[in-house]
């Protein structure tokens, strides 16, 4: 893991230290420990399983066969799996199931898979965040159920006294050259008793012998989805279970002076109210007024009621309007922080045939994730126990520990499934809340209380990401070739020195790499709205200036969009050489390729009609998409059809990866055709769905997902398959109407869906 | 004191302002957690729940409206005995849900639908489900399971595929998972 990290992309650098809070060796832990903390009770041989460490701590069984934290094989064959990382919509608690599943050569009729526990000390990091949990937890997913199966292929050579390379495994059973055969549940006792296998030893399954990956397989919590089974965090249900909602200042960073706190606690259903200082900081607890409710609708009908007088002298005062403004007088002159200078840009561009300058602008966006914020916190006996839909579980513990003051060892936080988090629950301002709230509520009663914000809380206290400029100007030489590259990008401050979460931009940006002559300068605007990484961090914006100005280029050269991205790619190579996460050409070449194909690039249209391609690469995946439109007089857009090309290495579950495509187009389209954060005076101005419309079934395009399954290591696809889709879009209206659009989101310039 | 029917079970209610939205009423009194709240203002349809046999947004509905009417939730969607509602099979097939959060109001708004409507068009269902946000973008599968639980199989298109360097077109014969335009 760690080789994995040195080597991640700079574009995955920022959610790696946002989720660094375990990353390095983790500590020995004592077997009584980790019964407890596995929540594993009840017997069953238990090991901690540490990566690149062949250190453990067994505990002997009577009933069930357990060789890692991992694992868990019962006598009646059951197996049981444990899902170490967050599961907030992207499948990784079934993609998770079927890594261990396909090593051990389980039957996955037979497995059950649940959340760990959260413990950094025997799982290492337990996050979500960077599409990167496959290839982070690949080695040590595989490793955890190889390791199983080994021990249950030694028990049944012993119970046959034959070599253990005349035994084979499928299915849940152990076979014999001869044709015997034996249960994995019928080895749990033999295979209890034997010592562990090194894990250097272990033999990882080659490529042609995977009888799993690759097919298509339901969720493992669909049937209690579907049923309406508690399993979000909102839905905690403990006894004794009290209200809360609190309320912060609609203008970032205000604090509470003095409140209507007696009048509150009179209404009906209110337990408590009282302020929340806070620690000052929108990560931790903002300044606030907490109301302690017998119910939810208690607490907040009670909100409602609440007069609040603030004081906003140290608050936002961020205009959007006013960032606009500023941007466009940036706009004709070079950033004052240069990110990259290579070869002569002015020396090029004075030599091409063609040259194009334009200016993009994209809108501050929410994550609206559809569950909104919560947690359950519970302080009693000096120990505080929660209940998180959380991405960062392992670093969670850290912030609480930090906030309250306790040491770690008395947090117990207990991870949720989480109805949706596209990068909003890296941060856990709602945890940090919940727990200052109800550590200060267990003064007056020992009761669990439950935090649930608003909408309205969700929209205008959220981690946003920000909008942001780019000035590009670009040149083509007479052979149709890109040679000069410059773009002033524009972006936003708190600190005055780097860019905010989620705002900055990578030296090696798309096309950077590619072109001889490239100029990229920065200009920084102060803002003291939270930012944060939202679905494909940076990526998610800046692919929409940069692949859309590329076929303005591309167009300006009379040369075809698709040949134009092959010639840009060049020669078969990595871009950065030895590093598997960075872009390789090939593969670029091949979805390009793949997505055009399947598209029917080229082919004759109605009028009205556009295609338009994109590609893209961030966390690790090359994906390239084709969207065909249709543009009617009135500017109605009607989306036909997605065809999306994806190299992102072999596909563990083809439902899931699929699922992550079209939704990855849907949450793409939905942002750029009518999203904005508007901020006024330090307030965010949309507060629900209303004003900040989500895209509904009527508009969905029909999206086709397609897998170049390469031969390299599997990489994350909760993200990359989100950038290509606006430039796509942009590209095709252009071919559609011959209209530029350069500002997002699309109704600003007068589309409406048709 | 209000009594509510809510799956079959009959509940006393006492001590509830009569304006309390039914939600909360399902949610913090009677345990039934499956109705989720997602905006308060009936824009996300995540509360939807049957008032009657109708799909009502819950998180609106006073519970002095819904006071001795028949009210079903996501937890009576399936037959008491536990076979579940063919919805609720398509939508594992079809492997509907990416976070969940959404899909018991969008359950609840289909089985509306395929009560009035034993074979919808596409237009019927995105009708009837235009009132429910997925923020993960799970649409095209719950109109592919609608189609699927309606028997209407010829309307599931072939649209989803995988490809290999080898050229070989495996695992894509199957289930197919989006629905024609």
């Amino acid at each position: 893991m760690n080789k994995l990290l040195a080597n991640a992309a700079r574009d995955d650098a920022e959610i790696q230290a946002l989720m660094s809070g375990v990353l390095g060796e983790v500590a020995p832990v004592s077997r009584r420990q980790f019964f407890k903390l596995a929540g594993l009770t009840g017997g069953g041989l238990v090991l901690a399983f540490y990566l690149g460490d062949s250190q453990v701590a067994v505990a002997q069984t009577t009933t069930d066969f357990a060789p890692n934290g991992f694992v868990q094989v019962r006598p009646n064959g059951d197996i049981v799996i444990f899902s170490k990382c967050p599961e907030i919509g992207q499948g990784i608690k079934t993609a998770f199931g079927l890594i261990i599943a396909e090593e051990l050569d389980a039957d996955w009729q037979r497995v059950q898979v649940k959340q760990a526990a959260v413990n950094p000390a025997v799982y290492g990091r337990q996050g979500a965040g960077g599409s990167t949990s496959i290839p982070a937890n690949w080695d040590q997913l595989r490793q955890a159920g190889a390791m199983a199966r080994s021990m249950l292929v030694s028990a049944a050579a012993l119970e046959w006294k034959i070599s253990e390379a005349d035994c084979r495994t499928q299915n849940s059973q152990v076979m014999s050259k001869d044709g015997r055969s034996i249960s994995y549940g019928d080895l749990v006792t033999k295979a209890a008793a034997l010592p562990l296998p090194d894990v250097k030893t272990l033999k990882l399954k080659d490529r042609s012998e995977y009888q799993l990956f690759g097919k298509r397989y339901t969720g493992v919590d669909n049937r209690q989805i579907v049923t309406g089974q508690p399993l979000f965090g909102v839905d905690t249900q403990l006894p004794g279970m009290v209200y809360a909602s609190y309320t912060k200042c609609p203008a970032f960073g205000g604090k509470v002076v003095k409140a209507n706190l007696e009048a509150i606690k009179q209404l009906t259903g209110v337990i408590d109210a009282f302020v929340v200082e806070g620690t000052g900081l929108a990560t931790e607890v903002l300044s606030g007024v907490a109301i302690i409710a017998s119910s939810t609708w208690a607490s907040f009908s009670a909100k409602k009621q609440l007069q609040i007088e603030w004081d906003e002298t140290r608050a936002s005062k961020d205009s959007w309007v006013e960032f606009m403004t500023q941007a466009q007088a940036l706009a004709e002159k070079s950033g004052k922080q240069p990110l990259r200078n290579l070869g002569d840009v002015d020396g090029a561009l004075k030599d091409s045939a063609k040259q194009v300058s334009a200016f993009y602008s994209y809108p501050y966006a929410a994550h609206a994730t559809l569950e909104p914020q919560n947690c359950t916190a519970w302080f009693h006996d000096g120990r505080m126990e929660l209940w998180s839909p959380t991405q960062q579980a392992d670093s969670s513990l850290t912030l609480l520990a930090k906030v309250t003051g306790l040491p770690v060892d008395r947090i117990t936080l207990h991870q949720t499934r989480v109805g949706g988090g596209f990068g909003r629950r890296l941060m856990n301002d709602y945890a940090c809340e919940a727990a200052l709230i109800a550590r200060e509520f267990a003064k007056r009663q020992n009761a669990p209380v439950k935090l649930t914000w608003t909408r309205e809380d969700d929209f205008t206290h959220d981690f946003y990401r920000v909008g942001g400029f780019h000035s590009l100007t670009g040149g083509v030489d007479n052979k149709g070739k890109l040679t000069a590259w410059r773009d002033h990008f524009i972006t936003f401050t708190a600190d005055g020195e780097k860019p905010v979460s989620g705002g900055n931009m990578d030296a090696e940006e798309f096309p950077a790499l590619l072109v001889p002559n490239v100029t990229i300068t920065q200009s920084l605007l102060n803002s003291a709205t939270p930012a944060g990484p939202w679905r494909a961090p940076r990526s998610n914006a800046i692919a929409f200036a940069v692949q859309c100005f590329l076929h303005e280029l591309a167009v300006s050269a009379k040369r075809d969009h698709k040949q134009f991205l092959l010639d840009l790619l060049g020669e078969p190579r990595w871009l950065t050489p030895g590093n598997y996460r960075s872009l390789n050409t090939e593969r670029a070449a091949a979805v390009i390729k793949l997505a055009t194909e399947k598209a029917g690039w080229g082919k004759k249209l109605k009028k009205g009609h556009g295609l338009g391609l994109a590609f893209h690469f961030s966390h690790a995946g090359h994906v390239a998409g084709v969207a065909e439109v249709r543009v009617d007089k009135n500017k109605k857009l009607k989306v036909i059809r997605v065809v999306m090309a994806a190299d992102v290495g072999p596909i563990i579950n083809l439902s899931g990866a699929e699922t992550q495509v079209q939704g990855a187009v849907i949450d793409a389209l939905s942002l750029m055709f009518a999203q904005q954060i508007n901020l006024e005076k330090g307030r965010v101005q949309e507060t629900n769905f209303d004003q900040y419309p989500l895209l509904r079934m009527p508009n969905a395009p029909l999206v086709e997902a397609h897998f170049i399954q390469s031969q390299y290591n599997p990489t994350g696809l909760g993200e990359p398959a989100l950038p290509p889709l606006a430039p796509a879009i942009g590209n095709a209206i252009f071919a559609a109407t011959g209209e530029r659009v350069r500002t997002l989101p699309l109704t600003k310039s007068g589309f409406s869906w048709g | 004191m209000t009594t509510l029917t809510v799956n079959g079970s009959t509940h006393q209610i006492n001590n509830l302002d009569p304006a309390t939205p039914l939600l909360w009423v399902l949610r913090d009194h009677l345990g039934l957690v499956g109705a989720k709240f997602g905006c308060g203002i009936g824009q996300c349809g995540a509360c939807t729940v049957h008032l009657n046999d109708a799909p009502m947004r819950s998180c609106l509905l006073p519970l002095s409206a819904a006071a001795d009417q028949k009210i079903t939730t996501i937890e009576g969607l399936a037959s008491p005995d536990g076979k579940l509602h063919p919805l609720q099979q398509a939508w594992i097939e079809h492997d509907v849900p990416q976070c969940g959060y959404c899909q018991a109001g969008q359950l609840m708004s289909a089985a509306a639908l395929l009560k009035q409507k034993k074979k919808p068009t596409d237009a019927d269902i995105e009708d009837a489900m235009s009132g429910n946000i997925c923020r993960c973008g799970t649409y095209l599968r719950i109109r592919a399971a609608i189609h699927s639980a309606a028997g209407n199989s010829s309307k599931i298109a072939a649209v989803v595929g995988c490809w290999t360097p080898s050229g070989v077109n495996e695992s894509c014969d199957s289930t197919t998972l989006a629905s024609e335009a």
